[in-house]
């Protein structure tokens, strides 16, 4: 009896050593990626995210404190089951340690939930609600590359300083649509802006003739689209089509990406003005990286896209630097420090998950103004971190 | 004699997949063979093609999402009152649909399941494009864990089984065989004395409530209600899992349901990922052209031409 009591906690003592100098759980760092890679999305995260995440694994040489990184990936089709049940089942039964990208907010949210239960970090790079770090939050959890809080702080309060006082919303009838109106509304008249109305579409939309004329006809100096894709780009088309910009009022989008406006083309998408948490030409650092991610995929990173391989590498950086890949641990590490690399100049993490860094203000350039192939935003102005996203006093998150 | 053989061995085949396959992947599957073989009692034994039931998936799931994590009502009773929600919109939208016939009524139903998904776009308790998340999966009468996955499997097992008998025993009831009857040929049925209307009417609030007790249970296991299970796709997935399997089959349905949700999940995360629509599409094509009466009507048939 007493043999066996000792040879228990012999036992017992020799799982905890071992516990304890394996650090790296099951020997290896798995990222599981999940990521639109056939639908609307596709273009600004999809299958670049996936090559951005590779560019950060083979930066970092492949292996992190002596153990080697893997990276899975699938396609969640913007469908939260399905991104749910794939997290789910990696957490489980494939030991992934941290989840990447997910575009979409209802993917997103579906893997916080995920991530909450089994305790494993979450990098969100391409969903743009401001819920994942207000009732939503984890504590494992970075929203990482943009929101819509900083699209309508960004966007709204610039215009308005530049003389845009006066705004007419387009507006997608979902709930999307309405809270950013909502949002870049309250920014705008706090700047000392008007509203002059709002018209909604149907989500989805394909005519917009008959809104464009009626957002022309409000007399507003700004028309803010407070949409997204198709419904963003179609817009614009039959604002062009309409000559709203020639006729001297200016298109704001709200949530619009680089690889929407290389869909769009300068000729259509001149004189836009939006938010962006990256453009690939700002400075040497950022060409650098851009030219060598056009080199693997044929086109320029959106900032999704940038934002998957800066959130990565700060990730396994953390890693390295306290030789775990234990939740915990890491995202101490990471709330501790500032990012610093090409994508974020001194991001930090805030209690509610959200990374705050500059964004910048950009117009698209007119086919003159253009220099050459991707050279599309002229960078009006840089919106300092702390105003485009706000104090963390208002975020609601209850872990914050 | 080689179905029940076939039925035996799927029942023990069921049994002891969770210990040799993800649980919550065998979970979807049975959330979604229930819905296939829901919708098939209306298309395939009672000959209406309904283009809309993903309002009634979609519309439990949320109503029993909404039940537990909201009103903080026990996992059982939310799932009864997903499935009695989707009754009662099956009542609503039967009762307009049944009017008319062919593609005439797939548009109505296509039209009323539309605007139940605007409905749950725009509603505040749906979290709209956002989706219900974060549902509690509570407890089986008070006593077993249901956040265990194996727990969670073998209840999800135990509603399908019951449901699925549920079923089978209405399609080989007398009420099954005037279904059948209307189906084949409806002037006759009405010329026997039938009243055409209320059986199918009937048919279809049962299948209604069906195939909301299966969006309810997929609530339950995934802990969430997103707008994909209330789209229109889904009603065409539906169509999908139950043409390929064997429209008015029973078991065809959730064969086929089988068949879907394994390549979904097989495909997407292979390098095939960005052409999941595309395969399900040829998919389709081959079935529809080549072999119509899915895999288990042609598996029926080659075992009544061969034995």
């Amino acid at each position: 009896m007493k043999t066996l009591k000792t040879l228990a906690l012999g036992a017992s003592a020799l799982a905890m050593a071992s516990a304890a100098s394996a650090e790296i759980s099951d020997g290896k760092v798995k990222i599981g990626l999940l990521t639109d890679m056939s639908g609307t999305y596709s273009d600004l995260a999809g299958p670049g995210a996936v090559a951005a995440a590779e560019m950060a694994i083979e930066d970092f040489g492949g292996t992190v404190a002596g153990a080697p990184i893997e990276l899975v990936t699938a396609d969640h089709q913007n469908k939260a089951d399905i991104a749910a049940n794939k997290a789910r089942e990696w957490g489980e039964a494939e030991q992934v340690d941290s989840f990447a990208e997910l575009v979409t907010t209802s993917t997103a949210l579906a893997v916080y939930e995920i991530a909450k239960q089994q305790n494993k970090v979450v990098l969100v790079s391409g969903a743009a609600s401001s819920p994942l770090t207000n009732d939503a939050c984890i504590p494992s959890g970075i929203h990482y590359t943009y929101s819509t809080t900083a699209l309508a702080n960004g966007t709204g309060k610039a215009v308005v300083a530049e003389g845009g006082d006066t705004w007419y919303f387009l507006t997608a009838d979902y709930a999307f649509g309405q809270a950013l109106e909502a949002d870049v509304t309250k920014v705008v008249e706090g700047a000392g802006g008007k509203v002059l109305g709002s018209i909604r579409h149907p989500f989805p939309a394909s005519d917009f003739s008959s809104f464009v004329l009626q957002a022309q006809a409000s007399g507003a100096k700004v028309i803010g689209l407070a949409n997204a894709g198709a419904d963003t780009t179609n817009a614009i088309k039959a604002a062009n089509e309409f000559g709203l910009v020639a006729g001297g009022q200016s298109i704001a989008a709200l949530l619009m990406f680089i690889t929407d406006v290389h869909a769009l083309g300068l000729e259509t998408a001149q004189g836009i003005q939006l938010t962006t948490g990256f453009y690939w030409d700002m400075d040497d650092e950022t060409r650098a990286w851009s030219e060598k991610f056009m080199e693997r995929t044929g086109k320029m990173p959106s900032m999704v896209q940038a934002g998957v391989y800066s959130s990565v590498s700060f990730y396994l950086k953390a890693i390295e630097a306290t030789g775990s890949d234990d939740t915990d641990t890491v995202m101490e590490w990471m709330r501790d420090r500032p990012i610093d690399d090409f994508f974020a100049k001194g991001g930090t993490i805030r209690s509610d998950g959200r990374m705050v860094h500059d964004m910048y203000l950009a117009r698209v350039k007119s086919p003159a103004e253009s220099k050459g192939p991707w050279d599309y935003y002229e960078i009006v102005r840089t919106i300092p971190g702390e105003e485009a996203y706000g104090p963390l006093s208002d975020s609601t998150c209850p872990t914050k | 004699m080689t179905t029940k053989l076939g039925y035996a061995v799927a029942l023990v085949l069921l049994l002891i997949a969770p210990f040799f396959l993800y649980p919550v992947l065998l979970m979807k599957f049975l959330c979604f063979a229930l819905f296939a073989c829901a919708f098939n009692l209306i298309l395939g034994f009672g000959g209406l093609l309904s283009f809309g039931h993903a309002a009634f998936f979609g519309g439990a799931a949320y109503i029993t999402g909404h039940a537990i994590k909201v009103w903080g009502l026990p996992t059982e009773l939310g799932l009864l009152a997903g499935a009695a929600a989707a009754g009662i919109m099956g009542l609503a939208a039967g009762m307009l649909a049944i009017r008319r016939q062919g593609i005439y009524f797939a548009m109505i139903t296509l039209a009323l399941a539309q605007m139940a998904y605007f409905l749950f776009i725009s509603a505040p308790f749906t979290g709209g494009e956002n989706g219900l998340q974060g549902v509690p999966r509570g407890t089986l009468l008070g006593m077993v864990d249901l956040q265990d996955n194996m727990a969670m499997y073998y209840f999800t097992l135990a509603i399908f089984l019951a449901a699925f008998w549920l079923i089978a025993r209405t399609v080989h009831s007398p009420f099954g065989q005037v279904l059948r009857a209307i189906r084949d040929n409806e002037p006759r049925a009405v010329s026997l004395g039938y009243d055409v209307d209320r059986y199918k009417l009937q048919a279809f609030v049962l299948s209604a409530t069906l195939a909301g007790l299966a969006g309810a249970l997929k609530t339950v296991v995934f802990q969430l209600a997103s707008l994909t299970d209330a789209h229109w796709h889904m009603s065409g997935e539906v169509v999908l899992m139950t043409l390929l399997g064997g429209v008015g089959t029973i078991a065809g349905p959730a064969v086929g349901a089988g068949i879907i949700v394994a390549l979904q999940n097989l495909l997407a995360s292979g390098p095939l990922s960005a052409w999941v629509p595309v395969v399900l599409g040829v998919i389709f094509v081959i079935c529809v052209l080549s072999f119509r009466r899915g895999v288990i009507g042609e598996l029926r048939a080659f075992i009544q031409k061969s034995f």
